[in-house]
This record gives structure tokens, C-alpha cells and sequence, in this order.
């Protein structure tokens, strides 16, 4: 595994992620370029980017799920890191306090995992099975059962995408609430510029396996759409990823950054 | 056709249209799944072909050589009960049964484990398997009896070999379509290798194992008949033979009701253990 070749995974370091010129490719094509960047115990950092710009590559590589990806470089991320993603991936066979609980050790286990699932507003669900949830509930479950082992790092890949816009912004609300709470750094991969603007202390825009753009949130929380200050940093990034703001219309491709017409 | 054609076409029966296109749509609704089950619906087929067996009885239309009345057949049953005959056969027959399912599905899981988990495995075990079951375990029993005599070691054996296939074939379909993003999870909760077979690889296998199961159960009751017809001393399967040889079509039907009881209650065990087992899902049935 290339992965980690040049870096070990150590927590003494006063980053919590520290990645040096990292390079990832599949067959020819070279997904992620040299990539520096490095991420303070307890930030919130929003990985905005196309489809294709290697955001998820990214987080694979943090997370240690890229087992056949060639590469090279320098990557540190601490010793507890949890993963959110996209689908709630519960196993379906397993009770919402055995999916919770999943591998973690320990001899209050059970009573660790009651208490994440209450965190997320699921307290007396414990004996519930997965497919008798909503997808905003299963990834509530999924968000504790990564809360419940105290990570360093919180890895989340558009956790929130497959979700109806109301339920978005509740996630919203209880994402922030969890992490002003447990102090995770978090890394969030979405390509949905308002998701990135109200959740994150820092914005990183990623172009063709490179960092194009760097800016940090300088807005009063709880953040609410609108106003100056929110516009013009919405346009910035917006302008960093090629979409013209003068009339919302894309230049380059079809995804769709904005999360009002996801909303529709 | 164009929608105009259809409008010309439509004015002449407007009155019938009313009615007809609102009640249907009622009782239409949720129509694509089976329905509600019908209560004790599973008894009513077999109740039916009985009771038409009795009425063709009763009125005389069946000879009784060939197929003799319901009440003759169960006067024959409490004599062959009475007489403590048919507990002994059965005894034999269930314990070659249930020995035969033992080493059976035993050797199926392993196989499908040891194959479905790594790629050494599969390689060295899927190919014979394959092999294995396009040859039907009847068409070994000649090579059986020459190896192992005939005794009930070959019994046994050849109804391990036919349990075996379907045991291993399900298992190992369900190993494999266990979906790639359980073991990237249970890598992202550092699940060991152990943990990971626990509570990812045999849950994730076990409506296959079950599934399985169900036609190792029919299996095993299917080979138990072949090799009791053809070489044994007791069980159910040589009660029917000899009773051929005496012209005792009562006694053929005793054991015929028989073995159709014991694959019955078999399935049906087997369907209680999945519906307790696999309570996760909800599917049509449930």
C-alpha cells in the first residue's frame, strides 16, 4: 500500500491533519496533485469541489480505504478517526445500539452507545432494526456511532446528499451541536456551497487535485443565509468553481453547487 | 393513434365510462404486493385433493388395488403403529436423515466459508463443488457401495453429498453478494478479522445459508427414499418395498403420507428458524 509510505499515523503532532504533497492516481489519470494541507485540532473544514476533483480520494486517503490506489507522499491524521458517509451504512441484521456499538470495546460499550443515541435525539430506539428508520434517522444513527468512539478526526463524504432539504438543515443544526460539543477536526466533502458556508470554519476549494482556493468563515454563528458579508464569500467560491454568479448558470458542468434547486 | 382520433372516438358511450373507471381504482389499491394472507391458507389445497380422494373412494371409482380409500390407509397406519412397526422404520429413517443433514450441512458451511472468504479458497473448492453437483449423488451410489459397503456409512454419505451442494451453492452466493461498502465500514471501525466474520460476513450470509437449508432438508428426505429402496433391512423407504413385493398399495401410501409429513414439518421448521432469524427484513412475505 502506497498510502502511507511516507507518513505514520501519530497524534503527537499539533496538527490533527497534516498531508504533504500527496499524489493519487488511478491508471493515467492523476486525481489528487501534490496536495498540501493541514487541519487544527478541533477545525471545521468543508472540502468544496466538482465531481472529479478528487475530494473523496481525498478522504479515502485519510481514512485508510485506499488499499489499491498508487500514490505517494506524507500523510498524518491521529489515531481515532471516524467515518460518515454518504449512505448511512447500517448493517441491516444489527439493532440500532449493536450498529452504534459496532467494534467498539470497552465495558460500557451498551451504555455509551444509549447515550450517543440520545445525543441524536434516538433515545429508546436502541432495539429498533435500520429499515424501520427514515434516511434522516439512519444517518442520525450513523453520526452517533461515529461520535460514540470519541474520534480525533471526523471524516464525512456528503453525508447529508441523499437527504430532502428540511431534514438537511435539521442535520445541519444537530452536526454543529455534536461537534461544538465532542471537538472533533472535521473534514466535509459536499459540493453544496451553502451546506459548506453554514457548518465550516474554513472553506477549501479543490481543482483537479489541487487546492484552489483556501478561505476561511469569518461569520457570526448560527449562520443564516443572506447578508453581505455571506453573499460575497458565497460568490467567491462559487467563482472558484467555475460557475458564473452574475446569473447562476454553470460553465463547465452539471453539478449542482447550490442547494436550492436540490431543494425543489 | 393520436389524441384526436380517440376524442372522435370517446362521445358515443360516455354513460358506462363513469362508473367503471372509478370502482375498479378502489379496489385496486395496493394490489401489486400478494395481499393480506388467507388464514390457515396453506391447509386448504391439501384438504381439498383429500377430500376428493374420499368422495372417489366412497363412490366407488377407484380401484382398490391401485389406490385404496383414506380410511383404509389409516386403518393400515394404526395397525403398522399398534404393531410398533412403522416407529422402528421411521427411528431408522430419521436417524440416517439427520445424520446425513449433520455431516452434510456441516461440510457445505465450512466449504462455503473457506471459499467464499478467500481467493486460495474458492479456487481450490469451488471447481470440485461445481463438478460435484452436476453429477446427481443417486448416480454415486454404485462408487459408495463399492467404498463404503452397504451399511449405513454409504447411506449416510450419500445423503451428505446431495445436502451439501445446495448448503454450499446459497451460503456461498451469500458470502459473495454481501455488498463491498460493509467490510469498507467495518474497516472504518476497525472491526478484526474475527469480529468482521461475526457480525458482517455470517449475518450477511445467513438468508443464503437459510435459503440453502430449505433444499437440503428436500434433499436429504429425497436421497433417504433412494437408498432405502435400494439396499437396506428397515426404514420407511424398505417398508414401501416390501410391501410392493406383497401387492400392499395401503402400506405403500402409509409410508408415501409419511414421508411427505416428515418433509412438511421439516420445511416448515426451517421457514420458523428464518422468520425468527431474518426478523430484520421486511419483504412481501412479512
Amino acid at each position: 500500500m502506497a498510502a502511507h509510505a511516507g507518513g505514520l499515523r501519530t497524534s503527537g503532532d499539533r496538527a490533527a491533519v497534516r498531508v504533504e504533497n500527496l499524489v493519487r492516481s488511478f491508471g493515467d489519470r492523476r486525481v489528487l496533485d501534490g496536495l498540501d494541507l493541514s487541519v487544527a485540532p478541533g477545525e471545521f473544514v468543508a472540502l468544496l469541489g466538482r465531481s472529479g476533483s478528487g475530494k473523496s480520494t481525498l478522504l479515502r486517503a485519510l481514512a485508510g480505504l485506499d488499499h489499491e490506489v498508487a500514490g505517494s507522499g506524507a500523510l498524518t491524521a491521529p489515531e481515532h478517526v471516524s467515518v460518515v458517509f454518504q449512505d448511512a451504512r447500517l448493517l441491516p441484521w444489527k439493532r440500532l445500539l449493536d450498529n452504534v456499538v459496532l467494534g467498539l470495546p470497552g465495558p460500557f460499550a451498551a451504555d455509551r452507545g444509549r447515550d450517543a443515541l440520545a445525543e441524536v435525539g434516538l433515545a429508546g430506539r436502541e432495539r429498533a432494526w435500520p429499515v424501520e428508520l427514515s434516511g434522516g434517522e439512519q444517518q442520525r444513527v450513523s453520526l452517533a456511532r461515529s461520535l460514540v468512539r470519541e474520534p480525533r478526526l471526523l471524516l464525512a463524504d456528503e453525508p447529508f446528499g441523499a437527504l430532502d432539504a428540511l431534514t438537511r438543515t435539521r442535520m445541519h443544526a444537530l452536526l454543529r451541536r455534536l461537534c461544538e460539543r465532542h471537538r472533533p477536526a472535521v473534514l466535509l466533502v459536499t459540493h453544496d456551497v451553502d451546506e459548506a458556508i453554514s457548518l465550516a470554519d474554513r472553506i477549501v476549494v479543490l481543482d483537479r487535485g489541487r487546492i484552489a482556493a483556501d478561505l476561511p468563515v469569518e461569520l457570526p454563528t448560527p449562520r443564516r443565509h443572506g447578508g453581505t458579508a455571506y453573499a460575497a464569500l458565497r460568490d467567491r467560491l462559487l467563482e472558484r468553481l467555475g460557475v458564473n454568479t452574475a446569473d447562476g448558470t454553470d460553465m463547465t458542468d452539471d453539478t449542482d453547487y447550490t442547494g436550492e434547486e436540490k431543494a425543489a | 393513434m393520436s389524441t384526436t382520433t380517440f376524442e372522435e372516438q370517446a362521445p358515443p358511450a360516455p354513460a358506462p365510462d363513469a362508473p367503471v373507471a372509478v370502482r375498479p381504482r378502489r379496489s385496486r389499491r395496493g394490489r401489486l404486493g400478494p395481499g393480506r394472507a388467507v388464514p390457515y391458507g396453506w391447509a386448504i389445497g391439501p384438504v381439498l385433493l383429500l377430500g376428493l380422494w374420499a368422495a372417489g373412494s366412497g363412490l366407488g371409482l377407484f380401484d382398490v388395488r391401485a389406490l385404496p380409500a383414506p380410511w383404509t390407509v389409516a386403518a393400515t397406519a394404526g395397525d403398522l403403529i399398534d404393531s410398533g412397526k412403522l416407529q422402528s422404520h421411521l427411528a431408522t429413517s430419521a436417524q440416517r436423515a439427520l445424520l446425513g443433514l449433520l455431516f452434510g450441512v456441516a461440510a457445505g458451511l465450512v466449504l462455503a466459508l473457506v471459499s467464499g472468504l478467500s481467493r486460495i479458497g474458492e479456487a481450490l473448492i469451488d471447481g470440485p463443488v461445481q463438478i460435484k453437483r452436476s453429477v446427481p449423488s443417486l448416480a454415486l451410489i454404485p462408487l459408495l457401495i463399492l467404498w463404503f459397503g452397504i451399511g449405513e456409512t454409504m447411506k449416510v454419505v450419500t445423503i451428505a453429498l446431495g445436502v451439501l451442494v445446495p448448503v454450499y451453492i446459497h451460503t456461498h452466493n451469500g458470502l459473495r453478494t454481501i455488498e463491498s461498502r460493509y467490510p469498507e465500514l467495518a474497516e472504518t471501525v476497525r472491526l478484526g478479522r474475527f469480529a468482521f466474520v461475526r457480525h458482517v460476513v455470517l449475518p450477511g450470509a445467513l438468508p443464503g445459508f437459510l435459503l440453502g437449508m430449505r433444499f437440503a432438508v428436500t434433499s436429504a428426505w429425497l436421497a433417504l427414499v433412494v437408498v432405502e429402496q435400494v439396499n437396506a433391512t428397515s426404514g420407511i423407504g424398505y417398508m414401501m418395498e416390501l410391501a410392493r413385493t406383497y401387492g400392499q398399495t395401503d402400506v405403500i401410501i402409509v409410508g408415501l403420507v409419511v414421508y411427505g409429513l416428515l418433509g412438511l414439518v421439516s420445511d416448515a421448521l426451517v421457514r420458523l428458524v428464518e422468520r425468527r432469524a431474518l426478523s430484520w427484513r421486511r419483504t412481501l412475505a412479512g
